[in-house]
């Protein structure tokens, strides 16, 4: 595949774009890194992402493909040699869809929710994220080394800010979501998941994330009680 | 073979009506069960118990939920004929970005014109519906189908809506064929097809629909 360009514009403590990495790295894709400042964007990514004028964006042979999720998938069908991403089985790849849709709209949002919000608001927020992962921590029980089986996958990818960003979260919010008791399954999966050689290096500093989340849940909520109108 | 194939339904619903046009276009059998939004059975809530929601596709006993997941599986399952989604992956990323999109903006804004009280988060609603209306215009361009020369998995996606047009003319006080009227002719143009036809509701029973949770509301 020596005629595939494959470029990658990411963020640093973007934890979409870090899903793109992996999958790239999971698959033995080489690819040029982009990074991008979102809090400045550059006149590029607003021209490859009208739309959103977010991150990632993978531009392949020059054809732009955005949303992690469907960056995945189309890696996934571009690249389709091992380790595969989705199953195959077409219920099975319906029901990993079903999770992956499930945790971005319930986990994700709330999670951050209660990183930012303080009071009764953040109280609600962390009973959010946990009810959501309890459906999460049902459906690990059982299953083998990852969502993905023996091997990471979609699932595990599309979660896996849950191992590495969720603690940042907790310590910069002052909450604690991820219970040993209630989550057994989800800590000894997210240990897993970090110890894994593909992921292992690509995870952004954590001083670094902990300075950038304080000043986002400072900036928010300042902004939530009318004193910086954006 | 009609009892592989049960979709629990409901008539109204705009995500139901996307699953409903998929397996007309896959001329497939299948029995519809209507729900009762508001005495859920306790099939739906078995074969659903994260949202409890309509549409669910049981096929051979095992339960799809989510319309936009329902209709690819349909795709992939009987993929022999009528492909809903192209063949290329950049072609198919290219519908899935359309297809989320639609799901992320159409709905959620467009319930807020009967959902809400009028006032500034109604208008900041109403705005936001419009411009996402007129990014679809734009996309579509002049091609008979936002899946190009035939009807496909975004345009199966977007025509469930165009039922709710009118509701939107009238409470948001908007013209649809002035603001986006390539949008207009591609609704017309779907609804010739049998699949759309059978499938999608009535505008004025949509409107009514919403008049009166405005009534129940009391806004």
């Amino acid at each position: 595949m020596a005629n595939e360009k494959v470029k990658l514009h990411g963020f640093w403590v973007s934890p979409f774009a870090n899903r793109v990495k992996w999958a790239l790295k999971l698959k033995g894709i080489e690819y040029e890194y982009m990074e991008e400042d979102v809090w400045n964007k550059s006149n590029l990514l607003i021209q490859l992402n009208p739309v959103y004028k977010k991150v990632p964006v993978l531009v392949h042979n020059g054809k732009v493909i955005l949303e992690s999720f469907l960056i995945l998938e189309y890696i996934d069908e571009t690249w389709n040699q091992n380790p595969l991403l989705l199953p195959q089985d077409p219920s099975q790849r319906a029901l990993t869809r079903f999770w992956a849709k499930f945790a971005e709209e319930k986990i994700f949002e709330a999670a951050f929710n209660a990183l930012c919000s303080h009071g009764d608001e953040q109280k609600k927020a962390v009973q959010l994220t946990m009810e959501a992962m309890e459906k999460i921590e049902g459906e690990l029980k059982g299953k083998q080394q990852f969502f993905g089986g023996e091997s990471i996958g979609y699932l595990d990818i599309i979660l896996g800010w849950i191992s590495y960003m969720l603690p940042v979260f907790e310590e910069v919010g002052s909450v604690q979501i991820l219970d040993p008791v209630k989550f057994p399954a989800t800590i000894a999966w997210s240990n897993r998941f970090l110890n894994h050689p593909v992921i292992k290096d690509t995870l952004p500093p954590k001083e670094k994330m902990l300075v950038y989340f304080q000043e986002r849940r400072h900036i928010i909520s300042c902004a939530n009680l009318g004193w910086i109108k954006f | 073979m009609a009892s592989e194939l049960l979709l629990l339904d409901f008539n109204f619903s705009p995500f139901a009506a996307r699953v409903r046009i998929a397996l007309e276009e896959k001329g497939l059998e299948y029995e519809s069960r209507e729900e009762d939004l508001d005495n859920k059975s306790p099939l739906l809530l078995e074969m659903n118990p994260v949202y409890k929601q309509v549409p669910v596709l049981i096929h051979k006993g095992k339960p799809i939920s989510e319309s936009s997941i329902i209709v690819q599986y349909i795709d992939e399952v009987w993929n022999h004929k009528s492909p809903l989604l192209p063949s290329d992956p950049y072609e198919r990323a290219h519908a899935r970005f359309w297809v989320d999109y639609i799901d992320k903006k159409i709905y959620p804004c467009g319930n807020k014109l009967w959902n809400l009280p009028k006032g500034e988060a109604q208008e900041a609603a109403k705005e936001e519906l419009m411009e996402s209306f007129k990014t679809l215009e734009a996309e579509l361009g002049d091609k008979p189908y936002l899946g190009g020369n035939t009807f496909n998995f975004v345009d199966i996606t977007l025509i469930p809506f165009y039922s709710y047009f009118h509701t939107f003319e009238k409470l948001g006080n908007l013209n649809m064929v002035k603001e986006c009227p390539k949008l207009v002719e591609w609704g017309q143009r779907c609804m010739h097809k049998e699949s759309v036809s059978k499938s999608v509701s009535d505008p004025i029973a949509v409107y009514e629909a919403a008049l009166e949770i405005i009534r129940d509301l009391g806004f």
